[in-house]
């Protein structure tokens, strides 16, 4: 990796946290790293110094959108689901509080050279990472269609956005309060169809990574899968985040979500022994 | 003893990675976290690759880990080719961390260890916390744990040190310390992860600034009561004043772990710090 790709740990700072229906939406000035992003790339984040903290252990975010050139310095944008006790006490930061911030982290979504047709599938805050993708894959020429997923409306990220880079625009929810009542695995069959895909890039949950990679092979297309499990330290130091794949050599393999992922082919992932704890 | 094994870290820097807590050395590189660090110890090692437990295997616990990795590894062979070339050429010290499931089988690892440039010593993993029911040799004697300190120093080359990390048990640590000793070991890293379970029941080491204390003593009691024997100490150490205050009581050099998962650069900061001290 040259040194102005790699990861770098830096002292960042909170800019604003906004809420925008379940979820906070957190900007911070985090500098190098939003230059250094690629799509499918996480941050860790960690509040304190270890010697004022009883609690150490550092959480891992999805970088949803960069700005490398905003007037307050290059930014990051985190979308965050508070519901730990890391996560509540991370949305009521005030403007300006440190955050220690290492990444840009993992391996990216791989994209197509060529122009192709690419399904972008996504639940909940989880699909953070399909934004950003979305606007690249648009720039190198790709057709690029995305379903999104969601219980209900105020968990679902991002329709409005999606349709200014998508050429089309799937919205389920399990509630029906926006798009049609459904999930991904109802929706995907036709989706693949219809938008003839060629590649298909998933985000979420465990369940809808397996079921798009599933449909994709099905399909005769590619997938890539943003796969989030619990990271206890996110740089690839612990080895607390097993992913049991099927390796190129066709050996089976327990390789890190941190480090060897997050992004992975679908094909490769032994989805039924996933354990995201 | 009449060989000198010399001083245990390459260069004046008394900071090393502890065993477990810095990946193939490659990720903290990355962020800068091998700078001026004095020697890297690799993941505990073993004769065949193992797969390590299931999850979660290492938790958050108040001012520490608790940690339930079961030795994931690839195996010496697998080692040798895809992990210490790297270290090698990164021009760090290494120590290599093994455990095993025989004499024999620590044997013959020291054997192939001894034999790789490279390696500047071998530690002892001789009693991982999270590892009881894994088949390993069962070292949580004294006496049972200076015979495989014996088993390794045999064919071991006179350039390579034998470093042993016994079982940290405050109450039998003199004892077992001599013993090591006696047996050849050229330093004892104290401490291991202290016995610990996890919330689900399994046997688990816990790690961090909770187990500071306890590790202040461990390395204070044998550096005072062994003094032959030199002590790298290990247990939640965070930045310099932490290896200051194990320095004070007697370690030659102090290793940094799970503070690494909080802070990736802890190591390498509290290193500099340190050299700006001198
Ligand atoms: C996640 C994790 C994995 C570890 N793996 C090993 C190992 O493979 N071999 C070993 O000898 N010690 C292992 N340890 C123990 C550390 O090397 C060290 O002795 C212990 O954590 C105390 O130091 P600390 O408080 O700085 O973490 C591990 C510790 C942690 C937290």
């Amino acid at each position: 990796m040259s040194p102005d790709r790699g990861p770098l740990h830096v002292a960042g700072e909170v800019l604003s946290v906004k809420r925008i229906g379940a979820h906070h939406h957190v900007t911070v000035v985090a500098p190098g790293i939003a230059e250094r992003f690629r799509p499918g790339t996480f941050v860790v984040l960690t509040l304190d110094d270890a010697a004022d903290t009883a609690r150490l252990q550092p959480r891992s975010f999805w970088i949803h959108r960069v700005r490398p050139t905003g007037s307050h310095g290059a930014t990051i944008e985190l979308v965050v689901a508070a519901g730990s006790r890391f996560t509540r006490r991370l949305v009521a930061l005030p403007q300006g509080s440190p955050v220690r911030v290492t990444g840009p982290l993992g391996r990216p979504f791989a994209q197509p050279r060529e122009p192709v047709s690419c399904l972008l599938v996504g639940e909940g805050y989880a699909a953070a990472p399909l934004f950003p993708l979305a606007e690249r894959l648009r720039e190198r020429g790709c057709t690029v269609s995305v379903l999104l997923a969601a219980p209900d409306e105020a968990h679902l990220l991002g329709a409005l956005e999606a349709r200014r880079t998508a050429r089309s625009v799937t919205v389920v929810t399990a509630d029906g309060s926006v798009g049609v009542r459904g999930t991904v695995v109802d929706a995907l069959p036709e989706l693949l169809t219809r938008s003839a895909a060629d590649v298909v890039y998933a985000a979420g949950p465990v369940a809808t990574l397996h079921a798009a990679a599933a449909a994709a092979e099905q399909h005769g297309a590619w997938s890539q899968t943003a796969l989030e499990t619990a990271q206890p330290c996110g740089t690839g130091l612990c080895q607390g985040c097993p992913v049991p794949v099927v390796a190129e050599d066709g050996v089976g393999r327990l390789v890190r979500a941190c480090t060897d992922g997050p992004v992975f082919r679908g094909d490769r992932v032994r989805w039924l022994e996933v354990d995201a704890r | 003893m009449s060989r000198d094994p010399g001083p245990v870290t390459g260069s004046d820097a008394p900071v090393l990675v502890a065993s477990g807590c810095g990946g193939t050395g490659r990720e903290l590189d990355a962020l800068g976290g091998l700078d001026g660090i004095g020697g890297f110890v690799t993941r505990t090692i073993t004769l065949d690759a193992r797969d390590g437990g299931p999850r979660p295997r290492v938790v958050e616990s108040p001012s520490g880990f608790r940690y339930a990795v079961g030795l994931q590894n690839p195996g010496i062979d697998g080692f040798l080719a895809l992990e210490l070339p790297w270290l090698v050429s990164r021009g760090i010290r290494v120590a290599v961390s093994i455990s095993a499931a025989s004499l024999g089988e620590y044997a013959d690892l020291g054997r192939r260890l001894g034999r790789s440039p490279g390696v500047a010593a071998i530690e002892l993993n001789l009693v991982p916390p999270d590892a009881a029911g894994a088949g390993l040799f069962d070292a949580r004697e004294p006496f049972q744990a200076a015979r495989v300190v014996g088993a390794v120093r045999r064919d071991l080359p006179a350039g390579v040190q034998l470093w042993a990390k016994p079982s940290a048990d405050p109450g039998r640590l003199a004892e077992t310390a001599r013993a090591l000793a006696e047996a050849g070991a050229d330093a004892v890293v104290l401490v291991n992860g202290l016995p610990a379970l996890m919330p689900d029941g399994r046997p688990a080491g816990l790690a961090g600034p909770a187990i500071g204390p306890l590790a202040l003593r461990c390395v204070h009691d044998v550096a005072s009561q062994v003094p032959d024997l030199p002590v790298i100490a290990a247990g939640g150490v965070v930045d310099a004043d932490d290896v200051r205050a194990l320095l004070d009581v007697g370690a030659v050099a102090v290793q940094v772990g799970s503070a690494l998962l909080h802070d990736p650069t802890a190591a390498a900061r509290a290193a500099a710090t340190l050299r700006g001290d001198a």
